[in-house]
């Protein structure tokens, strides 16, 4: 065993866990740390399969952005001091079915099919492809992504507004 | 170089870092109270040892051997958690910055960062965002309602003031071509420092700066008349100690970065010009980056003695209407020079 | 190396933890976050999937992923703010105005 499958093994563990946390916990200031936590597991393992752009993009995003957002929520919209916060479950019976069917059919999808896997070197950087990428053939949904951010600002600011 | 090699001198390069830090972050608040002394007219500290010199291990020892006491309300795990977050995230963000070129020692080239990453910039940035959740967790975790308000206020403030310093790294990212720090020093040659350069952009970037590290004119996380200490009110001994280092750390960080991204990093002028050798020159530039650190940091502490804090509505709109549309103007400048000078 | 089927089965995992967080969470908040899961979970499949293709573009369409999650992270929680504001909960079995 190399150091790099050590380091699948560790970030796999540590996403795994903390995404079984994340909605198994009661409290809900436990399950955004859990979240913290998985994003983290997720930012090594695009690390180790060579996209260094997007490991720091995720944390700086989901981490560093959405994940604050959450937090903001969950302090707006709950008695947040005195006694911890708690959550219930519901729809258990159901909910066990659909998964569990859903589970069986990704499962023996992933894990019957032959995929296809070429060995390249990656460089050692992918932000000169990502950026031409992005800048030539992707450029008008580059554009759209824009204009829809810019939406969602103005939506998530009016929708918040005190009337 | 061998992988062992490469650990050892890696592991050198962090123990080196690491004291260094700690021996600065403690004598930057001896030279905070100093300062503060001198400009409001007194002595300051002057009783352990000569001219107070031994105050920093005093303070330590203090806070050491303080009770550490945990509020019945608090959110114990978490309590204890934030402090420690807010530390190592301080140490983690200085792997990146370049404090001198590269030299040979015993044999060796050495770069002197102990980590030459490619998206070094990015990274830095990544941390600071990270950052907020100490600050959250803590403000949460300690069940009191000044605490809570100053975690709140601290996270609205880093996420707003974290748009115009990311605008404001764009423009010189531009120029430099590259997000590797050691580029970016490179790229700032002779007199082409950032901030003669892109002038708009650097006061930005300073403003964004005292803001991400919370301090006046923008404490409002830890107001100390409104909110009895923010975020950090119920936390005593070391892990108050680890929130205090934390925050000179980021000072020292926030200085660090300033230098490399616009003053040039450790970069003296034509000084190559001069004809020294060649660990005389890097000497001096070591040297340079250190004394520029200072000036920087001496900066923060003056504002802080001179200023008064702002209203918090007042550093929201400061943020959103003035940094952000300044930093986007900056950027469209420096667009404009690279397509005139390239 | 890793065969690519560990990183298949792993973002199986995360997604199927997303749709447990879905279906059997109350508060709106956490269905929030597992479906954040489930977009981390298609993330990790497209890159894991560019990697050992020795394609770029798939890295390009987590990136729109992303973009699209800020997005809905900001419209999504002002809608929980304006529904605690209006009905004082965000117990998603007690916002039922359009249930008759």
């Amino acid at each position: 065993m190399n150091i790099y499958d050590l380091i699948f093994y560790l970030f796999a563990t540590i996403t795994v866990l903390s995404a079984l946390a994340v909605v198994s916990t009661k409290n809900i200031i436990y399950s955004a740390y859990n979240l913290m936590l998985t994003f983290f597991g997720v930012a090594g393992l695009y690390v180790l399969l060579g996209a260094d752009f997007l490991a720091i993009v995720q944390l700086i995003v989901y981490v560093g952005g959405i994940l604050i957002l959450i937090l903001f929520g969950v302090m707006l919209t709950n008695k947040v001091n005195g006694m911890p916060i708690h959550t219930e479950v519901t729809n258990i019976i159901p909910a066990s079915i659909t998964i569990g069917l859903f589970a069986g059919i990704v499962l023996a999808f992933f894990m019957n099919t032959n995929w296809k896997s070429v060995t390249t070197e990656f460089p050692a950087t992918t932000i000169q492809s990502l950026g031409k990428l992005l800048m030539n053939e992707y450029i008008l949904i580059f554009e759209l992504l824009g204009v829809l951010l810019l939406i969602a600002l103005i939506g998530a600011a009016s929708i918040a507004r005190k009337q | 170089m061998g992988i062992l090699e490469i650990i050892i001198i890696t592991f050198v390069k962090i123990l080196i870092i690491v004291t260094m830090m700690l021996l600065s972050v403690s004598y930057l608040v001896y030279f905070e109270r100093k300062i503060s002394a001198w400009t409001q007219n007194r002595v300051g500290p002057n009783r352990v040892g000569y001219a107070g010199l031994l105050q920093p291990f005093a303070d330590v020892f203090k806070l050491l051997l303080k009770e550490d006491i945990v509020p019945d309300a608090a959110n114990k795990p978490i309590h204890t958690l934030a402090p420690i977050m807010a530390l190592v995230i301080a140490f983690g963000t200085y792997a990146v910055i370049p404090i001198g070129p590269a030299v040979e020692l015993f044999g060796y080239n050495i770069q002197l960062v102990v980590a030459d990453v490619n998206i070094g910039i990015l990274y830095v940035l990544a941390l600071t965002s990270i950052g907020v959740y100490a600050i959250t967790f803590s403000g949460w975790s300690s069940g009191s309602k000044y605490s809570l308000l100053g975690g709140v206020r601290s996270s609205a403030q880093m996420i707003s003031y974290e748009i115009s310093m990311g605008f404001s790294v764009a423009g010189v990212l531009l120029f430099s071509e590259s997000l590797r720090p050691l580029d970016i020093v490179a790229s700032q040659s002779g007199w082409m420092w950032n901030a003669i350069v892109q002038p708009i952009g650097f006061i930005t970037f300073v403003v964004s700066a005292f803001a991400e590290t919370n301090r006046l004119p923008f404490d409002l996380p830890e107001a100390e008349p409104e909110l009895v200490g923010g975020y950090h009110t119920e936390y005593s001994s070391m892990k108050f100690a680890a929130f205090f280092l934390a925050e000179y750390a980021n000072m020292i960080i926030a200085s660090a970065l300033i230098v490399t991204l616009y003053l040039g990093g450790w970069q003296v002028p034509y000084i190559e010009m001069a004809g020294l050798s060649a660990g005389l020159t890097a000497l001096i530039q070591v040297g340079a980056f250190f004394v520029k650190m200072g000036a920087l940091l001496f900066f923060f502490i003056w504002v802080r003695w001179s200023l008064p804090r702002f209203r918090y509505d007042q550093l929201m709109s400061l943020g959103w209407k003035v940094m952000f549309p300044l930093s986007l103007v900056n950027l469209i400048w420096v667009a404009v020079l690279v397509m005139l000078f390239n | 190396m890793i065969p690519i089927e560990y990183y298949l089965i792993l973002s199986a995992f995360m997604f199927i933890m997303g749709v447990i967080g879905v279906l059997t969470r109350k508060n709106a908040i956490i269905v929030f976050m597992s479906i954040e899961l489930m977009l981390n979970s298609a993330n990790l499949t497209f890159v894991t999937f560019s990697s050992y293709l020795g394609n770029v573009t798939g890295q390009l369409f987590v990136f729109f992923v992303m973009t699209v999650a800020a997005a809905e992270a900001a419209v999504g929680l002002a809608i929980i703010i304006a529904l605690f504001r209006n009905k004082q909960t965000v117990s998603i079995d007690e916002i039922n105005i359009l249930k008759w």
